[in-house]
């Protein structure tokens, strides 16, 4: 499933060598085709730090212009997708310095990666409830709960969780290390659960005569 | 070593993404075996990364990538690459 470690590298070779070799020859045009894998990625990036889809598209928009610009200094120590990811995180962190929400989310901080949580015990729960995604409200929980967490554990779980990156990619798309990505995660993760389990098990329950069975009782 | 609740949740991250060395992924097992409240806790961990990895979770915005595309033409059509300061 998620937790693969693919190492498609950059390495002599490979599309995206080659892909940006071309790009700077003079096919600037294929510049498009380099970024299209990593739209929904570097969005989650930037909303990750401003949480308001207007701002993070348009930092999207800048950072995508900007690694355009400086793509001759792309050297290949990390994937592309790495590079592309961590210019967004600067661009939206810039950009979350100088708005006013900077002194809210302040307060985040405060959670670092100091206290234990202790996970929410509910019984049995061995099946998946993805088909309640199609329903508005479930999202919007999860949605609440990635917005809830402290900033820096919300960057963690998206590239990690939801964008799928490996350890390494997002300890250097942080530039962070890879013991305090993983102690992030693991924090991220189990307030995740606690915050989420009892609310899917709620949310979810009425429907579990009706339209799909779920083993809990 | 025999391993208590908290000692599995410390652990239950890096058990799900099966980074534990042998040794300890072990100990887990064992304890996972005999304790309903620890396996509940993995159970709906796992759940919920699981659902947190679906792209249903977060939709991009309507259009999102055409305006990036229409906007980086644009770009792409008054410049090129910068080159590399260092030659
Ligand atoms: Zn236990």
């Amino acid at each position: 499933m998620m937790m693969t470690d693919s190492s498609m590298g950059l390495v002599a070779g490979h599309p995206e060598t080659e892909l940006i070799a071309s790009i700077l020859a003079g096919e600037r045009d294929r510049f498009h085709d380099l970024i299209r894998p990593y739209e929904r990625r570097i969005y989650l990036t930037a909303f990750s730090v401003v949480k308001n889809e207007a701002e993070a598209e348009d930092i999207v928009q800048e950072a995508v212009l900007r690694a355009y610009r400086k793509l001759a200094s792309f050297r290949g120590e990390s994937k592309f997708g790495t590079w592309l990811t961590a210019i967004t995180l600067n661009e939206a962190r810039l950009r979350l310095r100088r708005s006013k929400s900077a002194l809210t989310d302040s307060l985040d901080e405060r959670t670092e990666d100091g206290a234990e949580v202790t996970p929410a015990v509910l019984t049995d729960w061995r099946e998946v409830p993805l088909a309640a995604l199609e329903r508005g409200e479930i999202r919007l929980l999860l949605q609440e709960a990635i917005a809830s967490l402290p900033e820096t554990f919300r960057e963690v779980v998206i590239l990690r969780d939801m964008e799928e990156m490996n350890v390494s990619e997002t300890a250097q798309a942080l530039g962070i290390s890879i013991s305090l990505v993983k102690v992030r995660l693991h924090r991220a993760r189990l307030m995740l659960q606690k915050i989420l389990v009892p609310k899917l098990r709620a949310a979810i329950k009425p429907e579990r005569r009706s339209r799909w069975r779920w083993p809990w009782s | 070593m025999v391993l208590n609740c908290r000692h599995v949740w410390d652990r239950i991250s890096e058990y799900i993404d099966g980074s534990l060395s042998p040794e300890v992924r072990a100990d887990v097992e064992h304890h996972l075996e005999t304790c309903e409240i620890c396996s509940a806790v993995l159970d709906s961990t796992r759940n919920v990364i699981i659902l947190m990895a679906d792209d249903r979770v977060f939709e991009l915005p309507v259009d999102f990538s055409r305006r990036l595309h229409a906007r980086l033409a644009l770009a792409i059509a008054e410049e090129a690459p910068e080159q590399p300061a260092d030659g």
